[in-house]
Parts: structure tokens; sequence; C-alpha cells
């Protein structure tokens, strides 16, 4: 008998998660949000959008992986979370080229000239977004429902104008084709929740930390319906539930990523209030992604027998 | 009522409802047993014995070669063979001796006594030492050099090991059904040396029925306990052990004793009382044959120097020839290259596994989800570790913490990116080490 046996490391046994199922579970986490966008905005045919910028975040993958001779990891559908997510944060009536550039500057630029899955220091997609919205002002900025072009409920609430809280928790309204329904994204969010992909510290953290601040300083007190206004508009929930738990660029530490919490909340709540634009929620997460490197230092957990034992 | 545990740990399938049913087997070994000279952590023992000359069940065949160091017996009458190279389970090879088997079982005659009383506390300690007792559970450390601390009424609590973390492992189990008297009388032995000391069984709550069959055991003893353990890997692992139970926490460089504790396994106990009472060395264990490449998994007492390959046969043989063959649990255990390997005293169990799990997982970049630091019993953070470990920084992996590891392996098992963190930590640890002792 040929007597051939494996030898590796222990452990022998590993647990069934993958890179690629958690990608999968963002993924189909995000698909609530998808499927209302495209709803939302069919008169704007976003569907076009969504599907132009997240395939062009696989094929710049693909691409660049290629030329590049190493390995093609577009099977693990981080670039296909990029794109996607990306394509979420466009007005619907950006022209489509625009989403396309959008893609190849987060994919080639952000993630894979800095060492591609894993490496990147900024979360791609907002970083591309943020981009777009330097180069393209005007087209990210314009926004349009049901055939009406105006300004977002978010501005008109900085403006000091009335708006309707119940539409912006269901999401007819204007913005960007997946951050309007909070109700979408919150379905989505439970999906990842539960599957244990993410928990509650960064995004409960942002949120509670957001509504402290402007509370605070928002001039309007304790008032339910301009928290819960400032909650559902922009890509709060968006940003807070998909974008600032990317584990790539966010503290692995657990204090840290309470810190973390904090610093998006008071930087979303000091962008809106006292900023030039309605929206903050972009910046203060790709500034605080810069912050990471600085939070784990100071949150470097203390091992087990020097402190760090206790249930 | 809350369970006691750790912070930390994973809970990988136990895989024990294999073996656990089946009540522990005697094993009679074939033609030739070896016995590695080093089965223990510490100086290898040395042989007192030549080609040719011919020895009894129960003989001494190699001497200490130090303090920390444990004698070798042989396991069956018959002829020493000789002394030369063969593999041990890890896949080294190491000096053994070799001794053909006369099927006689001719048995030398042991010095037993009627009570710990009539020995003193050296006598004790002595007994255990000449009976080549050593740790069980896996590290093999001498148990003499445990029981030897510095100030002995400092120690505070005995701690017997039933955690049996590690999946498949059902050895311990069977033992603590039924061998509950010994391992007691091991304990009410090993209290008699430490006046300030109270004993306690600490076992997983999978195994509630060995709870319930030590509690009425020591229904009669004052000074022991029995608690019970949350089922979770890796509660067995020293340092957790001694956290859960006494909330005292150790870092890596405190040794039990310095938090009033002595640990170890229920069946080292065991020997302990054979080795006293009996006057008996430790020339058999308690071995679990299992996994699903094996045709019938059962537990066997088995004669040290046994080897590997007759175990697999008495339990049915392989269903088919096996991908990987672990020797010990799948989670700390060593992939065996060759089948044909010695039981030594260290020998929990032996798996045999028609799939390699682990053979598909290709490593792949780290996508800092924090899985690993979530389990890390050390509370440490193995990604950034392996990273170090990886480019070889050394002061870095040293300020990490990375030497307070126990390389339990937590952080490979739950990695989605399949990357080898306990290896990589686990090798820089070893040479961080070497380098501090150099120094």
């Amino acid at each position: 008998m040929n007597e051939k046996l494996n030898i590796s490391s222990s452990p022998h046994v590993r647990d069934k998660m993958t890179t690629n199922k958690i990608m999968l579970y963002v993924l189909i986490g995000l698909l609530p949000a998808t499927i209302f966008g495209i709803y939302n905005f069919r008169n704007e045919h976003a569907w076009i959008l969504v599907v132009v910028t997240t395939f062009t975040a696989v094929l710049s993958e693909y691409l660049y992986e290629r030329l590049m001779h190493k390995p093609i990891t577009i099977g693990d559908l981080s670039a296909a979370v990029t794109g996607l997510l990306l394509a979420l944060n466009l007005p619907p009536t950006l022209p489509v080229w625009m989403g396309a550039l959008g893609s190849v500057f987060a994919i080639v630029v952000v993630k894979q000239l800095f060492g591609g899955l894993g490496q990147n220091f900024m979360n791609p997609a907002l970083a591309a977004r943020c981009f777009l919205l330097i180069s393209f002002t005007g087209r990210m900025t314009y926004f349009v429902y049901d055939g009406i072009t105006g300004a977002t409920p978010l501005a008109k609430l900085k403006a000091g104008e009335t708006i309707n809280t119940f539409d912006m928790m269901v999401g007819t309204i204007r913005g960007t084709i997946g951050e309007t329904s909070m109700f979408a994204i919150i379905l989505g969010a439970c999906f990842l929740l539960l599957m244990g992909v993410i928990d509650l510290r960064i995004p409960g953290t942002y949120i509670v930390t957001f509504v402290i601040f402007i509370s605070i300083f928002g001039g309007q007190g304790f008032d339910p319906s301009f928290i819960t206004a400032h909650l559902c508009g922009g890509g709060l929930m968006l940003g807070a539930w998909f974008m600032a738990t990317d584990y790539v660029t966010s503290p692995i530490t657990k204090t840290g990523q309470i810190v973390y919490g904090v610093c998006l909340g008071v930087l979303t709540g000091l962008f809106r209030l006292f900023g030039g634009s309605a929206e903050g929620v972009s910046y203060a997460i790709i500034i605080s992604n810069l912050l990471v490197p600085l939070i784990e230092k100071m949150t470097l957990p203390k091992p087990f027998g020097k402190g760090g034992e206790r249930v | 009522m809350r369970l006691l545990t750790f912070k930390g740990g994973i809970h990988p399938e136990d895989g024990k409802s294999l073996s656990k049913d089946h009540p522990i087997k005697e094993l009679f070994p074939g033609n030739e047993l070896v016995y590695p000279l080093s089965q223990h952590i510490g100086a290898p023992a040395v042989p007192i014995v030549k080609k040719g000359d011919s020895v009894l069940k129960g003989q001494k065949i190699a001497e200490p070669g130090g303090f920390v160091s444990s004698p070798v017996y042989a396991s069956v009458s018959g002829t020493v063979k000789g002394i030369e190279k063969r593999f041990n389970p890890t896949g080294t090879k190491v000096d053994c001796i070799i001794i053909e088997n006369d099927g006689l079982y001719e048995e030398v005659k042991y010095a037993s006594v009627q009570s710990v009383d009539e020995l003193s506390k050296e006598e004790i300690i002595k007994k255990i030492q000449e009976a080549g007792v050593v740790g069980m559970g896996g590290a093999g450390f001498p148990t003499h050099v445990k029981l030897s601390p510095k100030d002995a009424d400092k120690i505070e609590y005995i701690i017997a090991n039933g955690a049996e973390c590690e999946p498949y492992l059902t050895a311990d189990y069977r033992s603590m059904l039924e061998n509950t008297e010994e391992i007691v009388s091991g304990m009410r032995i090993v209290l008699s040396l430490f006046k300030n000391a109270k004993a306690i069984f600490g076992v997983e709550d999978n195994k509630l029925d060995c709870v319930a069959k030590l509690k009425e055991a020591i229904k009669e003893e004052p000074r022991m306990e029995v608690m019970t353990l949350q089922t979770k890997y890796p509660q067995g692992a020293e340092r957790q052990l001694i956290y859960a139970l006494t909330k005292r926490a150790l870092n890596s460089s405190m040794l039990p004793a310095d938090a009033g504790c002595i640990v170890d396994n229920v069946e080292t106990f065991e020997s302990i009382h054979k080795a006293v009472m009996e006057g008996k060395p430790l020339i058999e264990r308690v071995v679990t044959v299992s996994g699903d490449a094996v045709a019938c998994p059962a537990n066997y007492r088995v004669p040290l120097g046994t080897n590997h390959r007759e175990l697999i046969e008495e339990a049915g043989g392989f269903k088919e020839w096996p991908e990987k063959i672990i020797s010990g649990g799948p989670m700390m255990g060593f992939a065996m290259p060759v089948l044909d390997v010695p039981v030594t005293k260290t020998s929990s169990g032996i798996l045999a596994f028609l799939k390699d799990e682990v053979k598909q997982d290709v490593p792949s970049a780290c996508i800092n989800c924090g899985r690993c630091v979530e389990v890390c019993p050390s509370r440490i953070i193995p990604s950034r570790l392996a990273d170090l470990a990886e480019r070889h920084e050394e002061a870095g992996f040293v300020s990490m913490n990375g030497l307070e590891c126990v390389e339990c392996g937590s952080c490979s098992y739950v990695c989605p990116a399949k990357r080898q963190l306990k290896q990589a930590i686990g090798s820089m640890r070893k040479m961080a080490l070497a380098n501090r002792k150099k120094k």
C-alpha cells in the first residue's frame, strides 16, 4: 500500500468562514438598498449606472492584476463590493462614464497601488466618491427625484426649510442611489449582524455620538424630527453600516473601534453643521480611516496575565 | 449558574461521539516495542540496558538524565534488540530502546503501600520521580519537578485538568468515568504534600457524567471540589484553566506556582496513585483511536512503546488509507508523516481522517476582520504578530506581546483568509525565546 500522508502545522481543522463568503454576505446585505435604489430611480435608469460601475470595478481589478502578472483575485468578490458601494454613493443621473472612472480610481489607485486587498488605508469606494465630487462637483451634486430636480432633504434642512421625515425613512426622496432608504439599509445591516459579519461597536458608537453632537450643537436641542432627518438624510446610514464597518480601513482592536466610532460621529456632525456642504459622511469616514493606525497604537489591548484577562 | 471560563476561545465541532461511549479496552502489543529516551520536557533519559539483555515488564531501562528528566521502563518482558534512531510521533528521528516482546509479560515485584501516611513527603516525591511520571496531557513536564516548588506552603490550589477541550479525544473522559477512585487517590497523595492547598477538579460541561462521578467520589473529602467549566477551546490550556477556576491570571513569564497553583492532567493523577500506592512505574496510558478513517473508533489502555499501527489494527483498521493522521487532538496535535511510531507518555490519541480538511486552504491577504483578536485567549493581535513574524521583526514582535502566545491555534482556526497565523507566530516565538536565552 502506498502510505502517503499529508503533513501541515496544526490546527488541522478550520472554521468554514472564508473571505469570499464574507464579501458575498456584504453583497447580499447591500441588495435591499440596491433594489430599492434601482426602483426608486427607475425614471433615471439608475440600474445602468449600478451595473456599469460594479462591472468596471471588477474588470479593472482583473486587468490590473493581469498586466502586473499578479494572481487574479476577482473571485474574492471584494472588487464587486467596492464597485457596488461606489454606485450606491452616486447620484442616479451621473453620466455612466464618470461612474466607471470612479471605479477605476477606487480599484487601481486606492486599492491596487497600495498592495491590493487588505493593504489600502482608505475605503476605496469613498475615496473614489470624493475624487468624483471634487472633479465633477456639478454632476455629483445634481439630484433628481421623479423627474424633478432640486435640493436633497438634508440640504433643505440646512437651509431651514421643512421636510417630510417619513419620506426620508422610506427613501422616496432625492439623494444618491443607495443612501435614501433607511429601512432598506437597516434590513441589510440586520442580515450582516445576524451572520456575524459586522457588530454594533462601530455603527452604534458612530450614530450615538452623532446624535449627541447634533443635539448639543444643532441649535434645536433634542428634537426628534430634526434628529431623524439627520439620521435618515444623506449617507449616514449607508456609511455607518456598510462603509465605516469596512474591516480593512477600521481598527482591529475592540476599544479602537469605539474610539473610531466617536471620531466618525464628531467629524460628521462638525462637517454637517459647520461645513459648507450639507453632507459630511464620506469625508468623516476617509479622514477617520487615516487615524486608524494611531487609534490602534493607542488602544493596543493588554494581554492575558497583564490585565487583559477579565471576562 | 454562569459557567467558569476565560475570555476568547472557539467552539470547533467536537467529534467526541465517535469514541466516547467505548469503555477502555486493554491492548496487547506485538513483537517489537520502541521506547524513545525523550518522552518528556528536559534532558533525555540515559539507557541502562544493552543489546541482548533480557528485561521484565516494569523494569527500568533508562535513568533520568538530570533533575528535570524522567526514567523509562519496559512495558513488556523480553529482550533488548538494540538502541537506535526511530521516528517519534512528531516526525523526528530520536534515540530509542527497542525491545522484543516475549509475550510472557513477566512482571517485576512492585513495593506497594497501604496508606500514604506510611511515607514522608520526600519519599512520596521520590516515588513519583522514580516511576517516571510526567504530565500526560501533552507537554510531558516531569511531575516531581512540579511537585517541588520553592515554597510548598504557598501552594493553595491543586488543579486536576479534566477539561479535555481538544475535539475527538475521549481518553480523559473515559479515565474520569472508569478510574475515578485512582484519580481521587492520586489527588489525595498530592494534597498530603501541600498543607495549605485545596483540590479542584476542572471538567467541561460536555462531560457532566464525569462531574457527577467525581462529586460522588469526593463526598467525604473536605479539601476537594469539582468545578464545571464552559465547553470551549482552549479551556484546558494551563493559564486559561487556572484563570477560569481561580480568577488568577498568569502571563508568559510566570509559572503556575507563582499564582499558588499546580496543574496536572487527570490521567497524571492516576499515574501518581499507581506510582505511590502500588509502586508501579508509568508503563501504560489511555489512548483514543478515532477519526472518520478508523473502522471502529475506541479507547485503549496501551503499553508504552506500542506501535501506532497496532492501535489502528485493533480498532478494525482503516476504512481507506487516510489523507492525514494526527497524533493528539486536531487543534494542537502533530500530523504524522509515518504511521510506525510508538505510543509515548504524552500520546493522548491517534486520529485518522479520510480527507485532510485544511489541504485546500490557500492563505490569502489579511482583511483585518479581527476574528483572530476576538478569539485569542492571550488577548494579543495574532494577525499583526504574524505579519511581524513573516518579516522577521523580532523587536516589534516582542513589544506587541508576541511571547504571550500559548500556540492554541484558535486564530488559525477562525481566520477567513486561511492564514497560518499560529505557525508564523509559533516559530517566531521560539526564535525570540532562544535569542533571549543566549543573551
